[in-house]
């Protein structure tokens, strides 16, 4: 059968069957199982309406559980059991295997650093963006720009970004706008200035940055506060550990770089540099969730009271400080959910490594290490245990979400 | 009072400029994938994207032809005579030699003298001469090394190649029919299941209703590599195997928690007022869903709708673990891109075309119903 025919008559089959389902279901409940007359017409009436919700979350209820719950459990399962050996119990024996593999120490480091720089970049620039457009005539034009990656799709980016990064021979014309760019240093002032001043100097600025959130984040506890919950708590010390470990980062890559031989005249595979490939991975997705962190962020200063910030200036603030000192912390429950969202997004990259190096030159990461145990190795056990760290990195947030979601019903 | 205002106008433009260059920042890698899939190939190997609209200059080495199928008689002399381009081109030589130390050592119509009597010609459109006797001209081609101009040109054949192209050409037109035939159901039918379910969540009272939308609410960051092998197990146990009924059915499972938080959120938001009037005057839950929630619904339906058309339409895990088998026939464009950087990694031309080819619908989508889209993202993202 032809497929688009097929797809046809899924959707005639479907939807017409989901209603069927649920005109029928309600018909039948109302007419033949519990009908509101006779003698017992108010009791049926009030028992009809206990079934009812039911009936009409049992077809949700069937594919969230078949597609989503059970796999959670069967994964676990699975993870715990051997292909080869007829699904035999091995116990953490897949888990054995897989730390055992330099590989997935890899994909577990790279996902830590897409961790580390992909939230926090996109929702800096989605901050950005947000603030710059905020009241620009022009305003809702340059946001639909910035926001269009978001329709294309990871493999689309990859092909785009493959462009940028393409290189080719010395003697040939470089097509790729980045080992254009490259080729135009030749190692006098000028690459000095932008290839070591400037870059050193966006890192101390980040660095500094860092350390700054480290301080906003303990201040209150230099200042002997005790309340809050346990998980408020952790969150802190979280926050404050990566800040601190991102800092020395970025003052330590400083000296790295000014200590760096830098290939000048040469063309550079980039994505092929390991350690420094990842980060040309990760612009293709900063590049996509700018956009959306931009939306966000946009709605929520539109939010903030008009007179919060004009009391502001009336008491003499500069721009800086209202943004930084007035809007930013009335919207730093959006920039939560705005980075939690990303990470999520970022513990599931797949297409772009997928697409972009495949995991070579160690640009693994957990999502694309997973498909090629099930795929490429065919090994359900590694791959299902694989899986499971992903689901664990995940839970944090997904408690925290349910926490949250059920603070707010009630 | 002047120097406030003149700090104003500064931060003004400064605002206007950053705009300008983010927007640009932004917009440059996708402009650079649309130009370069109006540019020939020869275009896409002699210059950046960006020089597209200059003339690009490019050194080439041709060889002249084979000298012993090719050479004529000219009295006791023999002659080599052709086109280096082989005919179909805009180029125009600039300067050309005969050795790789001195490339530019002639103009076009210039005669190079080879040594004993031996000469080549070559004319700026390319056409060229080659002279000399029976043991000169035999062997191999004489290597001419030419520097080329090449005006701004733009066509249209990449689409038609990768359009019209079979499926190892890099042709798209299956894949397109195969990606819209995994789309279309895979937005329609979760819609159906799930407001039903949101409706349930949002007006009607039962024990375990806040259980499960905190479930709901958990589902909704499941990453969905952990269905990937039991589903597929189970697709294989069952008998859907790997097939569009099978990549329908992840979807909709897939997309079910986002559908059912989403549409749940913005019926609780419905007025009381109408819903209550309605069940008084004697309608069922079924009536006042049909008739007076779905309508009022709309928005939220569309947004729905346009998050699960760009998810199913860009999705590349999904139906490379639940719809592609061996015979790849239905294999759907983000998957024929993927095999395109294998297989055809260094021809531009193609994969530019191919990518944007995919981009097109959802980037259609985007700029109509960008509104929708943006109203679902903020009510989408968990408070």
């Amino acid at each position: 059968m032809n497929p688009a025919i097929q797809g046809l008559v899924t959707i005639i089959v479907g939807v017409g069957g989901c209603i069927a389902y649920f005109y029928f279901s309600n018909q039948i409940l109302d007419k033949v199982i519990f009908p509101a007359t006779g003698k017992h017409a108010g009791r049926n009436i009030s028992r009809a309406n206990m079934v009812r919700p039911w009936l009409f979350l049992a077809p949700a209820i069937f594919a969230l559980g078949l597609y989503l719950a059970y796999p959670v459990v069967e994964t676990l399962r699975l993870s715990l059991t051997d292909r080869d050996l007829g699904g035999a119990f091995v116990g953490l024996a897949n888990y054995q295997q897989m730390m055992d593999e330099p590989k997935f120490w890899e994909a577990l480091r790279n996902n830590f650093l897409w961790l580390l720089v992909v939230p926090a970049f996109a929702t800096a620039f989605g901050l950005l963006a947000a603030q710059l457009t905020d009241r620009l005539s022009w305003g809702n034009i340059a946001k639909s720009l910035i926001f269009m990656p978001m329709a294309i799709s990871f493999v689309g980016a990859a092909v785009i970004f493959r462009l940028i990064y393409v290189a080719r021979p010395e003697d040939q014309a470089q097509i790729g706008v980045l080992n254009a760019v490259w080729l135009q240093f030749q190692g006098g002032g000028g690459s000095f200035i932008f290839l070591k001043i400037l870059p050193a100097i966006i890192l101390v600025c980040f660095a500094a940055l860092s350390a700054y959130v480290v301080y906003l984040v303990i201040k209150p506890y230099l200042q002997g506060y005790k309340r809050g919950g346990l998980l408020a708590h952790l969150g802190r010390v979280i926050i404050a550990v990566g800040g601190l470990y991102l800092a020395f980062l970025a003052l330590r890559s400083t000296l790295t770089l000014f200590g760096a031989e830098l290939p000048y005249g040469e063309p550079q595979q980039w994505l092929t540099i390991p350690f420094y490939n990842n980060f040309f991975l990760m612009v293709v997705l900063i590049w996509i969730q700018t956009g959306f962190a931009m939306v966000i962020l946009s709605a929520a200063l539109r939010g903030i009271p008009e007179e919060t910030v004009e009391a502001a200036i009336v008491d003499g603030a500069n721009p800086f400080e209202v943004f930084f000192q007035i809007k930013v912390p009335q919207i730093m429950g959006t920039i939560v959910v705005v980075w939690t969202t990303i990470t999520l997004t970022v513990l599931k990259v797949f297409d772009i490594v997928f697409a972009m190096t495949n995991g070579q030159w160690e640009t693994q990461v957990l999502a694309n290490y997973m498909f090629d145990k099930l795929f490429r190795a065919n090994d359900w056990g590694v791959g299902s245990a694989s899986a499971i760290v992903i689901m664990l990195l995940v839970s944090p947030i997904l408690i925290w979400n349910v926490y949250n979601a059920r603070k707010e019903m009630r | 009072m002047a120097a406030i205002a003149g700090t104003k106008s500064g931060l003004v433009w400064t605002v206007q400029l950053s705009t300008i260059a983010l927007v640009l920042l932004w917009l440059f890698p996708t402009v650079g994938l649309l130009v370069s899939s109006f540019r020939t190939v020869d275009q896409i190997n002699s210059s950046g994207w960006w020089g597209a609209l200059t003339t690009a200059e490019q050194n080439e080495v041709i060889r002249a032809a084979d000298p012993d199928d090719n050479r004529v008689a000219d009295g006791d002399m023999f002659v080599v005579s052709g086109n280096l381009f082989d005919g179909g081109t805009n180029k125009t030589i600039t300067v050309w030699g005969t050795s790789s130390r001195a490339i530019d050592a002639f103009v076009p119509g210039d005669v190079a003298d080879l040594g004993d009597g031996e000469t080549v010609t070559v004319q700026p459109n390319g056409d060229y001469e080659w002279r000399g006797d029976d043991d000169q001209i035999s062997g191999r081609g004489q290597r001419i090394f030419v520097t080329t101009q090449s005006p701004p040109e733009f066509t249209l054949d990449n689409y038609n190649t990768v359009l019209t192209g079979g499926y190892s050409d890099g042709g798209m037109t299956q894949a397109f029919f195969n990606t819209l035939t995994v789309t279309i159901p895979a937005t329609i039918i979760p819609i159906v299941i799930a407001a039903f379910a949101a409706y349930a969540l949002a007006w009607m009272d039962f024990p375990g209703r806040a259980v499960l939308i905190a479930l709901v609410v958990a589902l909704l960051v499941v990453p969905l590599q952990l269905a990937l092998i039991p589903l597929l197990r189970l697709h294989l146990g069952i008998g859907i195997g790997k097939g569009y009924l099978g990549v329908w059915l992840a979807h909709t499972g897939f997309g079910l928690p986002l559908a059912i938080y989403l549409l749940r959120n913005y019926m609780v938001g419905l007025p009381k007022d109408i819903i209550e009037n309605a069940k008084v005057d004697g309608a069922t839950d079924f009536q006042i869903f049909t008739k007076i929630i779905l309508p009022l619904s709309f928005p939220a339906l569309a947004s729905f709708a346009i998050f699960q058309f760009l998810w199913t339409w860009n999705d590349l895990l999904v139906a490379k673990v639940f719809l592609i088998d061996a015979t790849g026939e239905t294999t759907v464009m983000t998957n024929q891109i993927v095999e395109l950087l294998g297989t055809r990694g260094g021809n531009w031309e193609i994969l530019a075309t191919a990518a944007f080819v995919s981009i097109a619908v959802p980037l259609v989508v985007f700029f109509t119903m960008q509104k929708y889209l943006v109203r679902g993202l903020l009510a989408g993202s968990v408070k």
